[in-house]
């Protein structure tokens, strides 16, 4: 059998990092909003109660045929196919941002369905492919 | 049993396998980054930017599995106490710590153009850098204590701690909303990332994992040398 040493050193290790990893399981429980980087539009309609004066950051696929782009503003909406949200930004976009894309708007919230940005970040998603690819996916799906 | 590494045998072995990686890495390295750089197609979404990936992913997998290595090893020698589990922790940290940082670079030159901002506190990337400081504080401890036992255990324990970090590295997208995307490549089920693009990212892993090896063997070979002379010092 192994040493009473070695037995020793094994238990107090565990110990150490079993309770060193529930502790910061309970950590990240707790800041479990906090870690979140952006809301979702759902979150924001079940929260009762919004610090309207400070700046959040929410997320969402841009909703197809929404996005209207005028002078100098640009206006979306936001959905997580629960619920929406609509975005005003004035500024430039990523190359990435279009519709039926992914999107983080950093801003405040004016009301529970308006939100005025003033930065937008695209979120890419998992998908990498050529575009000859991309395009024979579309000719497919029509 | 231990003493094997006074044998001149490994530090022959050492020397021709460091040989024999130069000899073929730099052909290795240039056909990889061509078939990256020139031959694979541009994304259908992010075009020529998606390039930064070949160098980003595999920089990423390794900063996450060398501290893997580091962390296992250093419990196995926080309780069997195995000398030569050491000097292999040690030969890797550094490495781990140059990848780390070169995925967090490259991510960041990589998010500028697509995301559209270069830094964002988000669960991976935080993560990722508290990677990095997990390796530093490794290194730093064994820089800095100078009795190698005290050494040892510390900078194990620091390992071990670590280790949990991995998982949270790994699952962050998944647990959290994140601005970086999830995995591409998962182990079970298909992956989504076309063939033609993954075919250079596999190849640009494997050349890196050959670099690691090289500079890993070199290091490996310092630390003996530095034990061997420690030891006439003593005779």
């Amino acid at each position: 059998m192994l040493p009473k040493k070695v037995k020793k050193r094994a238990s107090l290790l565990a110990i150490t990092l079993l309770v060193s990893a529930i502790g910061i399981f309970f950590i990240l429980q707790s800041l479990n909003k906090n870690i979140l980087y952006f809301k979702s539009p759902t979150d924001i309609k079940n929260n009762q109660n919004i610090n309207f004066d400070k700046k959040i950051r929410v997320g969402g696929m841009v909703k197809k045929n929404s996005l209207i782009i005028k002078e100098e503003e640009i206006k979306f909406i936001i959905t997580d196919f629960n619920n929406e949200l609509n975005i005003s930004f004035s500024g430039t976009v990523p190359n990435l941002f279009s519709e039926e894309k992914g999107v983080v708007a950093e801003g405040k919230l004016q009301d529970k369905t308006f939100f005025i940005a003033d930065r937008i970040l695209a979120k890419h998603d998992e998908n990498y492919m050529p575009p000859e690819l991309k395009d024979m996916m579309k000719k497919n799906a029509k | 049993m231990f003493n094997f590494f006074y044998n001149s045998n490994l530090f022959i072995w050492i020397e021709k396998i460091i040989n024999f990686i130069n000899s073929i890495f730099f052909v290795l390295l240039i056909s990889a980054l061509s078939f990256a750089l020139i031959f694979s197609p541009p994304d259908y979404l992010q075009g020529d930017s998606v390039r930064i990936m070949y160098v980003h992913v595999p920089a990423a997998w390794i900063g996450l599995a060398s501290f893997s290595c580091i962390g296992i090893l250093s419990i196995l020698n926080f309780i069997f106490k195995i000398k030569n589990l050491t000097i292999i922790t040690k030969s890797i940290a550094p490495l781990g710590l140059m990848f780390t940082c070169l995925a967090i670079v490259t991510g960041s030159i990589w998010g500028q153009p697509t995301w559209g901002t270069f830094w964002a506190w988000d669960a991976r990337i935080t993560s990722m850098v508290i990677l990095a400081f997990f390796y530093f504080i490794y290194i730093a401890i064994h820089k800095l204590i100078s009795d190698e036992d005290k050494a040892i255990k510390f900078s194990s324990i620091i390992a071990a701690l670590g280790l949990i970090n991995i998982p949270i590295i790994k699952f962050s997208v998944e647990w959290w909303s994140t601005l970086h995307q999830p995995a591409s490549i998962k182990i079970t089920g298909t992956s989504t990332i076309h063939s033609s693009m993954l075919m250079p990212l596999l190849l640009m892993f494997s050349v890196l994992i050959l670099y690691c090896a090289l500079i890993f063997l070199m290091k490996y070979k310092t630390e003996i040398i530095r034990i061997k002379k420690k030891n006439l010092k003593r005779l």
